[in-house]
């Protein structure tokens, strides 16, 4: 057993740390939150040459070949700096889709374009009344005599605004719920017949609700086997859910040091208030969360890259996301109670962790969800 | 022991009920249903409206246009109004400076500031907070120097809900050089917000909106006549109100009313194509909170009964209805955001976007905006703090 990490990735996670303390401070953040495009061609350009964009791209394709395991201390960083960039879009999941299905065609046209900062992607997954399952799938693509023809609807795309290329479920046969019959497709943003409404989410990321209106692809847009949609979303949404857990260990190690901080020094009748025992345990429970949320981000990264067994490895998966979303909403919660009316006020990063962690807490998935799917 | 209403209790809900449904205007009912923040014209529209009818301040004394109704009249009132989606009007004027005028106040304050707070002429906000006094409130620091007729104020506060929309702030200040103990030489002033020396800057919150400030204060001239009670006395007065603050903390109407839109949401909205109302996770989180929401209302009515019986003024009580009745907003704001699940992280439209739910992008900003609940009006930790105090003797 070895819970140490090498000094190589030690040292990458220093120079990420020093970098994101650098380019992506409170206010530098704050910069990037309100420009027209909502996120950093400058940092993004740092990431590639710090080779971040390359970690779990296959070593023939210009990458490192790194697992979860490997990404976990990049998740941590962008969880403590609260990146809007759109890396575990574009790495945790389009380049995951890629790598492990594309034909070699496209992994030549993504993969090493993705290393190189040049492509960005997003998942075109969420539907209307889909919640958080991945089968329930209402759009459509239809064979054509040139390729296929795709039609529907997808809510919050994250990341679709900035994205070059959308990985998008459709079904190809069956009915909205069926397992069988879904099948992804790697489509340009830019196809005629794709519409983006955009807007921002609650933690400041972009994403757009985008419709399909017969939105004519050709032949090799497709990804992987027809019909095998699910299982590949499982595998991949899976992956990507692990490195989300780690993502949240570092968003609430942040929070934990800013409200340790904070009650350390905010003085109220006469003395700090974390000498009060009620504020003293409440971060004592904080911090535990954060030691239990760790470990089940180990667990889960550990999962993601050496599961034999796909239903296995989805239970362990859920066991963290469930772990991952109470201590969310508890650290989240009590960090701003404990920093009184500061904790609410926007020039506090404490009130965009709480966002951030709010929405973790959620995405791919809520504590009900992963409940579900961990009994079944 | 009888829990219903008497016969003329529910006579004067129908009244009050009846009154509502043909008078609220469909705009403003639909704006508090979306969660949309209403103009001050708008909040004034309303007041203006309720002020006609008589009943704007039932609990003031019927000779300055309170209604004599008793409390449980009051409580029904309060109940339908949040029940109906009435817009919820700012307490400052009304329910905060009115009562301690009654109480402290001369004629001449009385007369002058009374009827335009009735009226809706003038809003007011309250100007206790400041960056080194929250919970601490004693440990205030902004100074009112007398000057021959003037005090002269200098300072700084904080977290002033509607400050921006205010015409008058009754405000705590420090009056002499702390000796003793720190709550004396404190008193309680009232300032035009529009004399000179006054700077209101807005602080947003992370629902991205703006309802506080800070407002600071640079050699800003008070006239002494605009000192309620005595020089030195706020504290006094201050504690007074500080009763009359948490008396409707429970929120219960309201919450009631907010419990009835998430079932009609967990009805709609589908998990698995079936509602998500019969998701058993969902539902039993749900229906804890109806429990402990029905026990607080019965609660409530109790410590109503009490008071109407005894004449006794609320005790220690009133921070476990702050307590409870704010634990159970935030959880309905947080069901109602999990309710929508993924469709709630939309909250602000970038390009033109037909069809925008505001109801649904208005779901998170409200959970993350409810989390002020616990803190305001005296802490969630400072009320528990009271109740181990005064109730247990510890
Ligand atoms: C949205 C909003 C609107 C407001 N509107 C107004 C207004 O109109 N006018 C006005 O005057 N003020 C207003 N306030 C201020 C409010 O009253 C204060 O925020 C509140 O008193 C808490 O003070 P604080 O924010 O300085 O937190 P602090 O007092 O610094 O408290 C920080 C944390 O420490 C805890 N704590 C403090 N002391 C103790 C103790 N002895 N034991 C245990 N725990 C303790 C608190 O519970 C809290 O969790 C508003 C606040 C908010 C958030």
């Amino acid at each position: 057993m070895n819970f140490d990490v090498d000094d190589d990735q030690q040292l990458l996670d220093d120079s990420i740390r020093r970098l994101l303390r650098k380019d992506y401070d409170f206010d530098a953040r704050r910069e990037i939150l309100r420009s027209s495009a909502g996120g950093s061609d400058h940092v993004w350009k740092t990431f590639a040459d710090m080779g971040l964009l390359a970690l779990p791209i296959p070593e023939t394709y210009g990458g490192f070949g790194a697992g979860a395991v490997k990404m976990m201390g990049m998740m941590e960083c962008i969880g403590e700096a609260l990146v809007v960039e759109p890396y575990l879009s574009t790495v945790g999941l389009g380049a995951q889709f890629v790598s492990r299905w594309g034909s070699d065609a496209q992994k030549q046209e993504v993969l090493p374009a993705i290393a190189q900062g040049r492509l960005k992607m997003a998942f075109a997954q969420i539907e209307d009344g889909s919640r958080y399952e991945l089968g329930h799938v209402a759009t459509t693509a239809a064979k054509s005599a040139a390729g296929w023809v795709i039609n529907g609807e997808k809510r919050v795309v994250i990341d679709a605004p900035a994205s070059n290329k959308l990985i998008v479920s459709a079904r190809t046969s069956g009915d909205i719920r069926d397992a069988e019959g879904l099948s992804l497709f790697m489509v340009n943003t830019a196809t005629p017949g794709i519409r983006l409404k955009r807007y921002t989410t609650l933690d400041g990321l972009r994403a757009a609700d985008v419709t399909f209106d017969n939105v004519a692809v050709a032949a090799d847009a497709l990804l992987g086997t027809q019909g095998t949609g699910l299982v590949m979303m499982r595998e991949v949404v899976d992956f990507a859910t692990a490195l989300l857990c780690a993502e949240a260990v570092g968003a609430i190690r942040s929070a934990n040091e800013a409200t340790l901080d904070y009650i350390k020094n905010r003085k109220q009748f006469g003395v700090a208030i974390g000498s009060f025992q009620v504020t003293q345990h409440r971060i004592v429970d904080m911090v535990m969360s954060y030691e239990q949320v760790k470990s089940m981000a180990c667990l889960a990264c550990v999962q993601a890259d050496t599961a034999v067994d796909a239903d296995e490895r989805s239970r362990i998966i859920s066991a963290a996301k469930i772990r991952v979303a109470d201590a969310c909403r508890q650290v989240s919660q009590d960090a701003v109670q404990l920093h009184g009316g500061m904790g609410l006020s926007d020039e506090m990063k404490i009130s965009h962790t709480f966002r951030r962690l709010t929405m973790i807490a959620r995405q791919f998935g809520d504590a009900d969800h992963h409940l579900a799917r961990f009994a079944a | 022991m009888d829990l219903n209403f008497s016969a003329e209790e529910l006579a004067f809900r129908d009244q009050v009920r009846s009154w509502l449904n043909a008078t609220m205007p469909r705009d403003l009912r639909d704006k508090v249903a979306n969660n949309e923040r209403l103009s001050k014209a708008e909040i004034v529209r309303w007041h203006r409206m309720l002020a006609d009818q008589g009943w704007i301040a039932p609990a003031w004394p019927v000779e300055w246009g309170g209604t004599g109704w008793n409390v449980v009249q009051r409580y029904i009132f309060e109940e339908e109004c949040g029940y109906a989606g009435a817009p919820q009007l700012p307490r400052f004027g009304l329910s905060m400076c009115a009562p301690v005028l009654l109480k402290f106040g001369t004629e001449a304050q009385k007369r002058r500031y009374l009827p335009k707070i009735y009226n809706g002429e003038e809003i007011w906000c309250q100007g206790y907070s400041e960056p080194g006094a929250g919970s601490d409130l004693a440990a205030l620091s902004t100074r009112a120097e007398k000057r021959g007729d003037a005090y002269v104020v200098n300072g700084q506060k904080i977290w002033t809900t509607i400050a921006h929309h205010a015409d008058w702030m009754f405000c705590l200040v420090r009056t002499s050089a702390q000796t003793g103990k720190r709550q004396e030489g404190i008193s309680f002033l009232l300032v035009d917000m529009k004399t000179p020396g006054i700077r209101v800057k807005p602080i947003i919150l992370m629902d991205g909106g703006h309802d506080v400030n800070e407002v600071f204060f640079e050699d800003v001239r008070v006239p002494a006549e605009n000192l309620v009670h005595e020089e030195g006395k706020g504290w006094t007065v201050a504690k007074y109100l500080l009763g009359h603050e948490r008396m409707n903390s429970g929120r219960i109407a309201g919450s009631k009313r907010e419990l009835q839109k998430l079932k009609k949401l967990a009805s709609k909205e589908m998990r698995n194509g079936v509602p998500l109302m019969s998701d058993v996770r969902f539902r039993d989180r749900l229906t804890r909170v109806e429990i402990e929401l029905m026990a607080l209302e019965i609660t409530n009515l109790r410590f109503l009964d009490r008071m109407r019986r005894t004449g006794q003024p609320p005790g220690a009580d009133v921070s476990m209805l702050k307590i409870k009745g704010t634990e159970i907003t935030q959880l309905i704001t947080e069901l109602m955001m999990d309710a929508v699940g993924p469709l709630a992280q939309p909250t602000l439209p970038v390009d033109d976007i037909d069809g925008w739910d505001m109801f649904v992008a208005s779901l998170a900003p409200v959970y993350c905006l409810t989390r002020k609940s616990s803190i305001y009006a005296g802490s969630n930790e400072i009320q528990r703090n009271i109740i181990a105090k005064m109730t247990l003797g510890l």
